[in-house]
């Protein structure tokens, strides 16, 4: 029983990168593949919606996403090629990346109302989370200036997505 | 004589209620970063409220019911102010982003 909380706790701390902030060592192209990754999950949850979904609510949701998360996205392929950093893989990315394929082969089998409600609930959490990890670990530990900065913006984004998330999550019950 | 006197008037009149339009001021709000600066502005009825939208991606200057102008990214919109109040208006995007506009 300890040892299953511990072991969930630790994939916690991971995917949220939030706890050991203080003495997780991340550097700036780790940092940029984080956010990068972190979008282009984003954008892969948005187009399998806009497969499924028929709810008009969901549907515009997606898109939003979909068209911020690019945008944003770009942004940050244009700074890293101008501060002439290369994004660097590592565990975060990667369990971030393996969180969110698990979830969306859960959401694949679902249709309907149960999917939109799925997907909604795992875009008010998922916002959460990468909010959490860009305020305790991602902007904390960014040395570029420039960098820091687009994280910082990146954090608002999030931070309204994330509340307009839980306004469509509320609409629908 | 009697029919140009009150032909005068009457341009007169037409004048003086055009007047305010010629009065009517823009004002610039811009916004940069997800945030309305100036985060409240005050305006009269008849003047221009001109969004400046810095940011990549799309933003809306909402007040549910009374207004809701979409900002696409790197551009300008604007809205002319037709009624006395005050709006709080959000981004429709992103609810974290709030600002006031005073119509007096």
């Amino acid at each position: 029983m300890y040892a299953r909380f511990t072991s969930a706790l630790a994939v916690a701390c991971l995917i949220g990168g939030a706890t050991h902030a203080a003495d997780t060592k991340v550097t700036d192209p780790q940092i940029a593949h984080i956010a990068y990754t972190a979008g282009v999950i984003d954008i892969e949850a948005a187009k399998q919606a806009l497969k499924i979904s028929k709810d008009k609510e969901v549907i515009g949701f997606a898109n939003d996403m979909l068209r911020d998360h690019e945008a944003v996205n770009k942004q940050a392929l244009d700074l890293v090629k101008k501060l002439k950093v290369t994004p660097e893989d590592n565990d975060t990315s990667r369990a971030l990346t393996k969180a969110a394929t698990q979830e969306r082969e859960k959401l694949a089998k679902l249709s309907g109302a149960d999917f939109d409600k799925a997907y909604v609930a795992n875009e008010v959490a998922y916002h959460k989370q990468v909010n959490g990890a860009l305020e305790t670990l991602l902007i904390p530990s960014a040395k570029n200036a420039e960098l820091k900065d687009l994280l910082e913006t990146g954090l608002k984004l999030f931070q309204g997505h994330q509340q307009h998330a839980e306004h469509v999550a509320g609409m629908m019950k | 004589m009697m029919r140009k006197r009150s032909l005068g008037a009457i341009s007169g009149l037409a004048l003086m209620l055009a007047a305010p339009s010629a009065w009517a001021e823009t004002i610039r709000v811009t916004i940069e970063k997800l945030v309305f600066s100036p985060a409240e502005i005050s305006a009269a009825v008849g003047d221009v409220i001109e969004w400046d939208n810095k940011d990549v991606m799309a933003h809306t200057a909402t007040a549910k019911g009374d207004f809701d102008v979409v900002i696409p990214p790197k551009k300008m919109a604007t809205l002319t102010v037709t009624k006395a109040g005050t709006f709080d208006y959000t981004c429709r995007f992103h609810p974290n982003m709030k600002a006031r506009l005073q119509v007096r």
